[in-house]
């Protein structure tokens, strides 16, 4: 189902918990693909990881991550299901407008990498140099103002031909030079290639838990973290330290992930995965493994709280803050062995 | 997380959006719901602006007490790093370290403060009669 010929300046507006899965769920479903949802989008991603870089800083706090790199779940997920990707970066910004407008004329609708730095309609305190946030695009008024579907958005909203090009030409670490991308000739999927594409997902997330190499990455990651935390407050004083915690909060949560967000988005993934193996118990049981893990990161957040709220200050606050790391990482180490050993055909 | 324990606190989404959560409900079954923040989180992202709001004031002083130039100063209340004022402005790093040295930003051409007018959002002027 290609939409070359009949543009349509209207979306199914779909908001999600976080920006990625929110735009790959969009345009496949538009594209026909209708049982696309927010959690199978992320598991077909293989978006779960957790990655703590040792000896960098961003945003003067550590650089940790609860989900796979910017741009992989879209990626993923539509390999998987034999989609063709188009994408285009640009260096110059008159030519990247004209050829959104020449896409839009033909009412394609596209995903927008932009930065949220200058996005107007983001809340003020969520707005630092991240440029790695996704928009849809789907056509533009009157007023020659773009139509933007903004997926952790309540509602649509949209943008002036300046303000478009600002966030799309946003500079700093991972800069989306412009960069747009839409689905092309998608084809029906089977039931057999959505199958396929959950085993080889699972596949890949397992790898990416367990056995991918360093100390820092993957489900391990979660101890390497647990490990600095014990080293915090000795090291960096109390307010640091509170500030290096809170900053483990917010990477959990990003915009719209609300507590443990990824741990719930795989263990919902898992739960709808397990429906298309005839309600298979083993996918359903490690499904509720992750949402205890989910549990405990919420549960970490409201002890590293008092610590950076400066109700806890002792050393023993910050090693039961460590201990509950510990414990996350045997529930999700243990939770994807049995992940690894499920049978599934 | 259960639907009943999901949060409905005051956060900076106000007058915004609100929250997708993940949320079991009373079949423990998933299902999406919308909150309005978090405390917990609230709180971590008010401490990240108090760390940031400090900053900007030291920079502040750092301009009045001339040590550093008025870049030094936007660069701070724009949130910026390095990498993304060397991107917005073309300069390499060292050259920007040296621009936001007072004795040199007082030679600058305004070609060259023009440029960091605009990777700030602000007027040449604005730039130029900066002084804390």
């Amino acid at each position: 189902m290609d939409n070359n010929t009949n543009p349509p300046i209207s979306i199914n507006h779909i908001q999600t918990a976080h920006c990625e899965n929110g735009v790959t769920t969009s345009l496949l479903q538009h594209h026909g693909i209708k049982f696309m949802s927010e959690p199978l989008a992320f598991g077909l991603g293989s978006g779960l990881f957790y990655l703590h870089l040792p000896f960098i800083t961003v945003l003067n706090g550590p650089f940790i991550s609860f989900r796979t790199f910017p741009g992989a779940i879209f990626k993923r997920t539509c390999r998987l299901l034999e989609v063709k990707v188009q994408r285009k970066k640009f260096k110059d910004k008159a030519t990247a407008q004209h050829y959104l407008d020449d896409k839009i004329e033909k009412g394609i609708l596209v995903g927008s990498q932009v930065g949220v730095f200058h996005l107007p309609y983001f809340p003020p305190e969520y707005r630092f140099h991240f440029n790695s946030h996704n928009i849809i695009i789907y056509g533009k008024d009157d007023e020659g103002n773009y139509l933007v579907s903004d997926p952790v958005m309540e509602s649509t909203n949209t943008l002036s031909p300046s303000e478009l090009e600002k966030v799309r030409f946003a500079q700093g670490p991972l800069a989306p030079k412009g960069h747009l991308y839409f689905p092309v000739n998608v084809q029906p999927v089977s039931d057999e290639l959505l199958k396929k594409g959950i085993i080889k997902a699972i596949k890949h997330s397992v790898r990416d838990m367990l056995y991918i190499p360093g100390f820092f990455a993957g489900a391990k990651g979660i101890k390497f973290t647990a490990r600095q935390v014990r080293k915090w407050r000795d090291k960096l004083g109390q307010r640091k330290a509170g500030l290096y915690l809170g900053q483990i909060v917010r990477m959990q949560e990003e915009i719209g992930t609300g507590g443990g967000g990824f741990r719930f988005l795989y263990a919902a993934f898992l739960e709808e995965a397990a429906s298309y193996f005839n309600g298979n118990e083993k996918l359903l049981g490690v499904s509720e493994q992750i949402t205890k893990a989910g549990d405990l990161w919420r549960e970490s957040a409201v002890q590293m709280a008092g610590i950076y709220k400066g109700r806890l200050t002792e050393q023993s606050d910050f090693e039961h803050s460590a201990s509950i790391l510990d414990e996350i990482y045997e529930v999700e180490h243990q939770a994807f062995r049995q992940l690894s050993k499920i049978k599934l055909s | 997380m259960k639907k009943q324990e999901l949060p409905q606190d005051k956060s900076a989404l106000e007058g915004y959006t609100r929250d997708i959560c993940y949320v079991k409900n009373k079949d423990g079954k998933y299902e999406k719901a919308l909150s309005t923040g978090w405390n917990i989180k609230a709180e971590a992202l008010d401490n990240a602006w108090d760390d940031i709001n400090h900053r900007i004031e030291d920079a502040r002083n750092a301009v009045i007490n001339g040590e550093k130039s008025p870049i030094y100063y936007f660069f701070e209340l724009r949130l910026m790093d390095m990498q993304v004022i060397t991107g917005y402005t073309g300069f390499w790093r060292f050259t920007v370290k040296r621009h936001m040295k007072p004795h040199v930003f007082k030679k600058l051409s305004d070609k060259k403060l023009q440029k960091y007018a605009d990777a700030f959002d602000i007027s040449l002027e604005e730039l130029k009669n900066f002084n804390g």
